[in-house]
C-alpha cells in the first residue's frame, strides 16, 4: 500500500476543478435547502442550464465566453422563476417533484435528435475554454510539493479562478445571511405560516432564494463547461444533485462554509478510496475484482462513502460545521 | 395606506394619555371612548357598533359541501377585548383564518380600518395592522428569541435583497428594532432568554413570545387563537394581565377561548358562533343568560358563579 500516492491523489482531487464545481453547486443548494428549507432535488438542472448556456452561445451563435457565461447565468435565473411560479405556492413536496423531473427532462431533451442543431445531441459540444486559458498569467510548469501536487499551469489557473469564485460566493452568502433578508429566509425555513403572519411576503422571498441559489448552480455549470472544455448531456444525471446533497449534509447545511468543507472531504474520500481499492486490487491483498467482477471497485467505493455518511449521521447528524444544540431542537 | 414604520413616534399625543409605543397610529382617547360606547349597544347578532375597527359582511367559507363559516354581519368595536366562543367545529378558527387572509373566502367582504381587505394576502393584512397568533404556537425554534422579535418588525430596509448587502442602510433601524424588542421582552418577562433558541423555551414562554412578537408588527388589532390553551393557571393570569394591558393601551383584541371564567373575566364583548353562524353577541353578562348560547354551547348545567370544574361542558 502506497500511502503517499493515496494522500496525494486525495489532496489533488479535494482541491481540484470537480470538487470546485460541486462546492459551487452545493453553495447554491445551501441557499435553497440549508437556509430557506426549499427541497430542490434538481440542482443539476441549474448546473446544466449554466453549462449549456455557455456552450451553445459559443458554439452555435459564435458569441464570446463572457457573453456565454452571462447567458448561462441568465438562463439559470429564468429556470428558477419558471419553477417557482407554479410550485412555490404549493406544499414543499411539489417543488421536490417538479425539480427532480425538470432535471431529467432537460437532460433527455438536450440529447434528443430534435435538439441536435442547438445541442449537438448526445455527443455534446466540445472545444470550449480556449479564451479562458489565454488569460492565464501563470508560467508553464508543474506545481506542488510532496503530497500537495497541483498539476500543470492550466490546472493551477483553473483552481485559482474556481477557489476565487467559491470565496466570492461564500462572502455573498455570509453577507446576506447575517442581514434581515437572510433572517426572513430562516424564518420561512422554520415556519412559513408564522413568517406570513408577521407580514413577510413568503412567496417573494422563496422566489428570490430559488433564483439566487439557481444562479450559483448555473455558475457551477459555467465553470464545469470550461474545466471539462465541453459539455455532454449524460454527465448531468440526477446523481449530481445527490452528490451535492451529500456534500451539503456532510459539511453542515445552513452554514456558510458547510458546502465547501463538504466538497473537500467528499472528494478526498471518494478519490482516496478509489486509489486505495485499486492498489489493493493490483497488489492482490484485496481481491475485489476476483470476488465480485470488474464493477466491484466502483461499487465498493460508493459503499464506503455510504458507510462514512451513515457514521456521520449517527455521530454528527448536524454535519461537520453544524450546531448540535440547534439540531436537537428539530424542525 | 402604508403601515406605520416610524420606529419612535409615540402612538398618541392626546391630552395627558400615556404614549404607547406598541400601537401604530391608534388614538388612545378614541379607543377608550369606543370602549365606553359599547355599553349602549344592543346585545343582538349582527348589531352595528358606534366605532367599529373591523366590519364583515356575508363572510362565508365552505370546504366542498361543508359550510364552515356563514356570518351575515359582524362588527368589532375599536379598543375592546372581544371574545369569540362556540362549540368545537363552530368555525372560530376558520373565521380567523379567513379574516386574516390565511384561508381564501368563498364569499363576503370585510373592512379593516375603513379599508377593504377581503382579497388581501395574509402578509399584507398583517402589515395593515391586523396580526394573528396560532392555536399551536409557532415559535421559530432554531432562531433565538431576539431574532424572533427582530424578524417581526415591519418596513425593514435590510429585508430587500440589495440593501441587505449594504449594512449601512439598515444598521440604525436594526438597532432601534432591537431596543424596542428588548423593551417588549422585558415586559413579557423574557429578557433573560433573549439569546436562547426559541425552541428551548417552555410551552408557556412560547405563548408569551408569540404575543410579544406579534406586538413587534405594531398591530392595531391582535387576534389570539386560544392563547390560554395548555397553559398553567398562574401563567394564564399573567397572559390575561397582558391582554387587558394591551386593550388599555388602545389595542383591539379578538380572542378565541373555551374557558368561560377567562371569557367572562376580561372580555368587553362576546360573540358566540355555532355551526358557522353568529348566534348571539353582547356583553359577557348578557351572553351567559342567553338561551341560544346555553343550548348550543354552555349546556344546561352551566353555572357561572360556581367557577367549578363542571362549569364548562
Amino acid at each position: 500500500m502506497d500511502l503517499i500516492e493515496i494522500l496525494s491523489f486525495a489532496f489533488r482531487s479535494a482541491v481540484g476543478p470537480l470538487a470546485i464545481t460541486f462546492a459551487l453547486a452545493a453553495i447554491g443548494l445551501n441557499i435553497h435547502y440549508g437556509y430557506t428549507g426549499l427541497l430542490n432535488i434538481g440542482q443539476v438542472a441549474f448546473v446544466m442550464v449554466g453549462a449549456y448556456g455557455l456552450a451553445i452561445t459559443v458554439d452555435v451563435f459564435g458569441g464570446s465566453h463572457v457573453l456565454g457565461a452571462l447567458v448561462g447565468l441568465g438562463l439559470a435565473a429564468l429556470l428558477a422563476v419558471l419553477l417557482a411560479v407554479p410550485t412555490l405556492r404549493l406544499r414543499a413536496d411539489y417543488l421536490a417533484i417538479t425539480t427532480i423531473s425538470v432535471g431529467e427532462v432537460l437532460r433527455l431533451a438536450t440529447r434528443s435528435s430534435q435538439a441536435a442543431p442547438l445541442t449537438r445531441g448526445a455527443d455534446g459540444i466540445a472545444g470550449l475554454g480556449g479564451p479562458f486559458y489565454a488569460l492565464n498569467p501563470i508560467p508553464p510548469g508543474d506545481y506542488g510539493f510532496w503530497i500537495f501536487q497541483l498539476g500543470s499551469e492550466r490546472r493551477v489557473w483553473l483552481m485559482l479562478v474556481g477557489w476565487g469564485l467559491i470565496a466570492l460566493m461564500c462572502l455573498l452568502v455570509w453577507a446576506l445571511m447575517r442581514s434581515p433578508w437572510g433572517r426572513v429566509l430562516r424564518a420561512i425555513r422554520e415556519d412559513e405560516e408564522a413568517a406570513r403572519s408577521l407580514g413577510k411576503n413568503v412567496f417573494s422571498y422563496k422566489m428570490q432564494a430559488l433564483v439566487l441559489g439557481g444562479v450559483i448552480g448555473g455558475l457551477a455549470g459555467v465553470y464545469y463547461a470550461i474545466q471539462a472544455a465541453g459539455v455532454a448531456p449524460d454527465t448531468f444525471d440526477p446523481r449530481i444533485t445527490f452528490y451535492a446533497y451529500v456534500i451539503l449534509i456532510l459539511g453542515g447545511p445552513g452554514r456558510v462554509l458547510g458546502p465547501v468543507l463538504g466538497a473537500l472531504i467528499f472528494y478526498a474520500l471518494f478519490q482516496g478510496a478509489d486509489v486505495l481499492l485499486r492498489q489493493g486490487a493490483a497488489g492482490g491483498w484485496l481481491p475485489l475484482v476476483e470476488w465480485f467482477g470488474s464493477q466491484a471497485i466502483g461499487a465498493t467505493r460508493l459503499a464506503l462513502v455510504g458507510l462514512v455518511l451513515m457514521l456521520l449521521m449517527i455521530f454528527r447528524p448536524q454535519g461537520i460545521l453544524g450546531d448540535r444544540r440547534e439540531m436537537s431542537l428539530g424542525a | 395606506m402604508a403601515p406605520d414604520t416610524r420606529p419612535h413616534v409615540p402612538a398618541t399625543e392626546e391630552q395627558g394619555s400615556e404614549p404607547s409605543d406598541l400601537v401604530a397610529g391608534e388614538d388612545l382617547a378614541l379607543a377608550r371612548r369606543a370602549r365606553a360606547q359599547l355599553a349602549e349597544v344592543a346585545p343582538e347578532p349582527g348589531v352595528p357598533k358606534p366605532d367599529p375597527l373591523l366590519v364583515a359582511d356575508g363572510v362565508r367559507k365552505s370546504f366542498g359541501g361543508l359550510v364552515a363559516v356563514d356570518t351575515r354581519h359582524l362588527e368589532i368595536q375599536r379598543g375592546t377585548i372581544t371574545a369569540l366562543i362556540g362549540p368545537n367545529g363552530a368555525g372560530k378558527t376558520t373565521l380567523f383564518n379567513v379574516l386574516t387572509g390565511f384561508d381564501r373566502r368563498s364569499e363576503g367582504t370585510w373592512q379593516f380600518a375603513d379599508q377593504d381587505i377581503s382579497r388581501m394576502a395574509p402578509h399584507r393584512v398583517a402589515q395593515r395592522g391586523m396580526v394573528r397568533t396560532f392555536q399551536m404556537t409557532k415559535a421559530l425554534t432554531r432562531m433565538t428569541v431576539m431574532e424572533n422579535m427582530r424578524l417581526a418588525a415591519t418596513g425593514q430596509t435590510g429585508e430587500h435583497l440589495l440593501s441587505a448587502l449594504l449594512p449601512g442602510t439598515w444598521r440604525a433601524q436594526e438597532r432601534e428594532n432591537t431596543e424596542r424588542a428588548q423593551a417588549l421582552l422585558e415586559r413579557f418577562d423574557l429578557a433573560a432568554k433573549a439569546d436562547q433558541f426559541a425552541g428551548e423555551l417552555s410551552g408557556g414562554q412560547r405563548k408569551l413570545l408569540e404575543m410579544a412578537r406579534a406586538l413587534m408588527v405594531r398591530p392595531r388589532m391582535i387576534m389570539l387563537d386560544e392563547p390560554m390553551a395548555g397553559v398553567n393557571p398562574a401563567l394564564t393570569q399573567t397572559l390575561l394581565g397582558h391582554v387587558t394591558d394591551l386593550r388599555d393601551e388602545g389595542l383591539s383584541v379578538v380572542f378565541v377561548e373555551h374557558d368561560m371564567d377567562v371569557v367572562m373575566g376580561i372580555s368587553d364583548w362576546v360573540v358566540c358562533l355555532a355551526e358557522g353562524q353568529v348566534i348571539a353577541e353582547g356583553p359577557p353578562e348578557a351572553i351567559s343568560d342567553n338561551r341560544a348560547v346555553i343550548d348550543a354551547y354552555l349546556g344546561a348545567r352551566q353555572d357561572l358563579d360556581e367557577h367549578g370544574p363542571e362549569g364548562v361542558r
